[in-house]
């Protein structure tokens, strides 16, 4: 998923655990990561272990990561080494934390995901899904039901308009559909939502995003996600041109306004 | 002390601290809700020990310094504050922040520290000290070697107590307030008595050792005497108990001037007469807090006088009153008590300081509350040092112990240790590139290091030549420590401290490496990637062309990570096998205080990629912005590190940004005691917290004058930013923050 979000994957980062080939069987062994942070504390409960994965369909226009949306870069890890890495974190997850997943869009690679989920389900580790929602197979359905202690599901915008202008991809219902299945299933949700002045902050999207979601009974908390630019000379750095160039903050006014019209329908929203 | 309620046991016959706290210590598992603020009196003093800082740092950092009087226990006249405000009274001189002159440990650094100030001694003590008394520093110098003198001079051993007083010893002084002086001078007659023929050095040396104890015992009366207080008898109330605690300590910062100058562990000593008062009565909350704000106060304006150069090794004028709170007993139950609350809470009251230096003895079973408010205060001040008990009580045996100096343990009245600064482990590399020659003088230091063959450097073949060089240095070190400590012990025996510690302590004599990540980077780079080094015209190294990638110390990597503590083993069994004074027991630290700047610019470039001149990490942190995954990882790599072959101490400095430990502040505090409990149960022994912004930092360094009292955790010790010099502020800048924005 690619996102705006304050987690930033490091630049340079040092594998120690970098794969020189990946071998195609039916048991995936391999990851496609941009990199790892230790140290998360803005994705999801906790102290978590960040793996931002390699590799995006969608180009949101805000992204924040531009860096994890080729197919191709990143690197290929061996998923029982960052299991051990995991493993050696597990002290700091104290009773919250544990490893999200992120990117990227982690579900581009579920099947993988699966064999990795499964290790730290034995491993006794909280696991943690950060998605846009866009796949639902089997593979994702059994990686939610059986692995995945909690999915941030990150919607981009309430009208199908709006969600080309951000992905410029089609079809935002995919993100719903996983919403339902979810739902459906009983286990724990977040959403996550990216507030930007002018495109996802008009008080009737947020009243709409709100109806939409206030029957649900797995959703434990809204994440509102301030605007900002970080992220820019990200898009530079690829020779992109940055479609937000006149964009601003959100002004703290405008962040209390969301808060309050979506308290109304969820239990808990936070400003992340 | 008056037995009433207090439960009597073994320290009621003999001195033993530890049985009357364990006899009566109450531990206290609340929150911090009972804390209560400045008392009208301690607002009073403090705005006056402010403005008298203030014009301290107007004037150069110094505010007076006494030419006239060697420092002495009894030396000076009382000195006030403000008298009618001070509830917990004595100071150094008779002057608020006037330093003194302490002239054993060296005489012509005494002359050099005033002529700085446009000073100089009186001229009777010049002509005294210039022709018939001898020095500590004059005895080591008689006796070192030409050897010695050249690891010196080329930067291999730095920072030798050789020149300063050695400091570090802890006197238990709990004692005097306990005992009252007379039963101690009792106690080491008695001792005395026992120190019989045949006269062999060892027993001649301690019975005049003793003597000289006992004689400082008396000298303490004096001191009390001075300000009108029966030190002979024991403390009758808690704030006699807070007043003869805090005289002793004055007793010994006013004969010693050591590089540090511990307190302890005294808080929940304390907390037990002050919970007797409250209950009966006789002293109220304000009143206890007010007791506590105050001794911490006196600590505060401890001061010595120290020459500039001084301040390369030990930025900031520290002092080092480091005061060890927490922790918990052998028997399970927790030594947290209110006073330890209360200490903490001086850092609201007062404001943040880097003294004393308060340091949290952590266990996973401390009190939660403890836990959460110690977080708090350290994400509020950014003035707090954690350390291991789990660990450090389980090895070391001991449940009541202080912390000297920075980081390292000592068992409290039952063993001292001898402090010996360190060695450049990156220098000890170079030496082993360059055929035993300082890559920068090209000097010959070890005859017995064969050349490496040109190319690419061979692992193996560098490793084998390292071996030879550490092999060399940990013996000319060793010599280095056993003369300094002979002479310290002849020329400036800590008499005052001593006389508050058994007759015949465990000792321990600390070693030192700086420069642990740059030498394990530069092996990782030797062993994972191809290096190659670039000589001048006489074959000395001055640059490394490296070829590949190679894992960097910090990522939590065992490739790398393992070269780190197979140094520190290989180090540590070097200087086992080597006689040392007094049969001390050799222990060794990965601590640099500020050294890793001075350090960093007498060592050449580096086969990391690190260039000439370049500060190195301090203590044991992984270089600053190689540690690229996260700061979880970073701290897993220093854990690695086994206490074991490290007694003296592994210091870590971490510095986080506020917004990156958590959203808001209960996620702060809470993810804070997780990182404690999860890098403490990894092994790990001691880490600093900072938790501020780089910008408040950039800020602070370009308007200084807004920010007195803004203090940041460095290598084991707390410093007042302003006070370091701008080299030194640019260096912690440039240190790894661990932020994720």
């Amino acid at each position: 998923m690619v996102r705006a979000s304050e987690q930033q994957p490091n630049t340079t980062i040092q594998m120690p655990f970098i794969t020189k080939t990946s071998a195609i069987t039916t048991t995936p062994t391999i990851l496609r990561v941009h990199s790892v942070e230790s140290f998360g504390t803005h994705d999801g409960p906790g102290i978590r272990m960040v793996i931002f994965l390699q590799g995006c369909k969608l180009k949101c226009i805000y992204c924040h990561n531009p860096d994890t949306i080729a197919m191709d870069g990143g690197m290929e890890c061996d998923i029982e080494q960052l299991v051990a890495m995991a493993v050696k974190m597990k002290p700091y997850f104290g009773k919250k934390g544990g490893v999200t997943v992120s990117g990227g869009e982690p579900l581009l690679q579920a099947k993988a995901l699966l064999s990795f989920f499964k290790r730290l389900k034995e491993e006794g580790i909280h696991t943690n899904l950060d998605t846009n929602g866009r796949i639902l197979n089997h593979f994702t359905k059994e990686l939610l039901d059986d692995y995945t202690d909690l999915v941030m599901l990150d919607i981009k915008h309430m009208t199908e308009a709006g969600y080309q202008e951000i992905t410029g991809r089609r079809n935002k219902e995919t993100t719903f559909s996983i919403a339902r299945y979810r739902e459906a299933s009983g286990k724990k949700m977040w959403l996550r939502y990216v507030l930007i002045p002018g495109i996802t902050d008009d008080p009737k999207l947020l009243h709409a995003l709100g109806a939409y979601f206030k029957e649900y009974k797995t959703i434990e908390r809204l994440e509102l996600q301030p605007y900002h630019q970080l992220g820019v000379h990200k898009w530079e750095a690829l020779g992109w041109e940055y479609p937000l160039k006149n964009a601003r903050e959100n002004t703290q006014e405008e962040l209390q306004t969301a808060v309050t019209i979506l308290k109304k329908y969820f239990k808990e929203v936070t400003l992340n | 002390m008056v037995k009433d309620q207090i439960k009597e046991g073994v320290w009621t016959k003999e001195v033993n601290v530890r049985d009357f706290v364990l006899n009566n210590i109450r531990p206290y598992y609340g929150t911090a809700d009972f804390l209560v603020g400045p008392s009208t009196k301690t607002k009073k003093l403090w705005e006056i020990c402010k403005q008298a800082m203030q014009i301290e740092r107007e004037n150069n950092g110094v505010l007076a310094v006494d030419t006239e009087t060697i420092s002495s226990i009894s030396a000076f006249d009382a000195g006030y504050i403000d008298k009618e405000n001070e509830v917990i009274v004595g100071l150094q001189t008779d002057e608020l922040l006037k330093r003194t002159m302490k002239p054993f440990g060296g005489f012509k650094v005494v002359q050099k520290a005033l002529q700085e100030q446009g000073l100089a001694p009186n001229t009777k003590l010049t002509e005294l000290f210039s022709k018939h008394v001898k020095t500590h520093n004059d005895g080591v110098f008689s006796a070192y070697t030409p050897e010695i003198k050249k690891y010196r001079s080329l930067g291999i051993l730095t920072g030798l107590p050789d020149n300063y007083a050695r400091g570090r010893l802890i006197g238990d002084y709990r004692r005097v307030a306990l005992y009252g002086i007379s039963f101690l001078i009792e106690s080491k007659l008695k001792d005395l008595e026992q120190l019989q023929g045949p006269m062999t050095d060892k027993v001649i040396r301690l019975r005049e050792e003793v003597s000289d104890q006992i004689r400082a015992l008396k000298e303490m009366i004096a001191l009390g005497v001075t300000y009108d207080l029966d030190l002979k008898r024991p403390a009758h109330n808690a704030r006699e108990a807070v007043q003869w605690t805090y005289m002793a300590y004055l007793a010994a910062v006013k004969e010693q001037d050591g590089a540090a100058m511990s307190l302890g562990n005294v808080s929940s000593f304390l907390d037990i007469f002050i919970e007797r008062d409250i209950e009966q009565g006789t002293l109220t909350e304000v009143e206890a807090q007010e007791l506590i704000d105050q001794f911490v106060m006196k600590l505060r304006v401890v001061r010595h006088s120290r020459m500039a150069a001084y301040d390369e090794i030990f930025a900031g004028d520290p002092t080092w009153v480091t005061e060890a709170i927490g922790g918990m007993l052998n028997d399970g139950r927790s030594k947290v008590t209110r006073t330890s609350f209360r200490f903490l809470h001086t850092l609201y009251n007062l404001g943040p300081s880097p003294e004393p230096n308060l340091t949290i003895l952590w266990s996973e079973s401390l009190p939660e509350n403890f836990k959460a408010f110690c977080a708090k205060v350290a994400i509020a001040t950014s003035s707090l040092q954690f350390e291991n008990d789990d660990l450090m009580r389980t090895l070391r045996g001991s449940d009541d112990y202080g912390i000297a100096c920075c980081v390292s343990h000592q068992d409290l009245g039952k063993s001292i240790q001898f402090f010996g600064a360190r060695t450049n482990l990156v220098k000890t590399l170079l030496l082993a590139l360059n055929e035993g020659r300082c890559e920068i003088t090209g000097k010959k230091v070890i005859d017995s290091i064969p050349a490496l063959e040109e190319g690419y450097l061979d692992f193996d073949r560098v490793m084998a030549n390292y071996k030879i060089a550490s092999k060399a240095i940990a013996r000319v070190y060793n010599d280095t420590m056993n003369i300094i400590h002979y002479m310290h012990d002849k020329y400036y025996y800590e008499k005052a401290q001593m006389a508050l510690i058994d007759t015949n302590p465990g000792i321990d004599i600390a070693y030192g490496v700086a420069g642990l990540s740059i030498l394990a980077d530069s092996l990782s780079a030797i062993k994972h990637a191809k290096v190659l080094p670039i000589r001048n015209e006489v074959g000395l190294t001055v640059d490394f062309r490296i070829e590949g990638d190679f894992p960097k110390y910090g990522n939590d990597d065992d490739r790398v990570d393992k070269l780190a503590a197979q140094a520190v083993a290989d180090f540590n069994h070097e200087l086992q096998q080597l006689p040392a004074y007094k049969d001390a027991r050799p222990t060794l630290s990965v601590l640099t205080i500020t050294s890793n700047v001075v350090y960093g610019k007498k060592t050449g470039a580096t086969p990391d990629g690190r260039a000439m001149g370049v500060p190195f990490a301090p203590g044991a942190n992984p270089m600053h912005g190689r540690d690229s995954n996260g700061a979880i990882a970073s701290l897993n790599s220093v854990a690695k590190i086994n206490y074991k072959d490290a007694l003296d101490g592994i210091s870590n400095t971490f510095s986080i940004v506020p917004k990156s430990l958590g959203a808001n502040e209960a996620d702060r505090i809470e993810n804070l005691v997780t990182i404690l409990d999860g890098y403490f149960s990894r092994n790990a022994q001691h880490v600093n917290v900072n938790v501020l912004n780089k910008e408040t930092l950039i800020d602070a360094m370009e308007h200084p004058e807004e920010y007195p009292q803004l203090t940041i955790r460095v290598s084991g010790y707390a410093v007042n930013f302003t006070k370091l010099t701008r080299e030194q502020q640019q260096e912690v800048i440039t240190r790894s923050f661990h932020e994720s924005l």
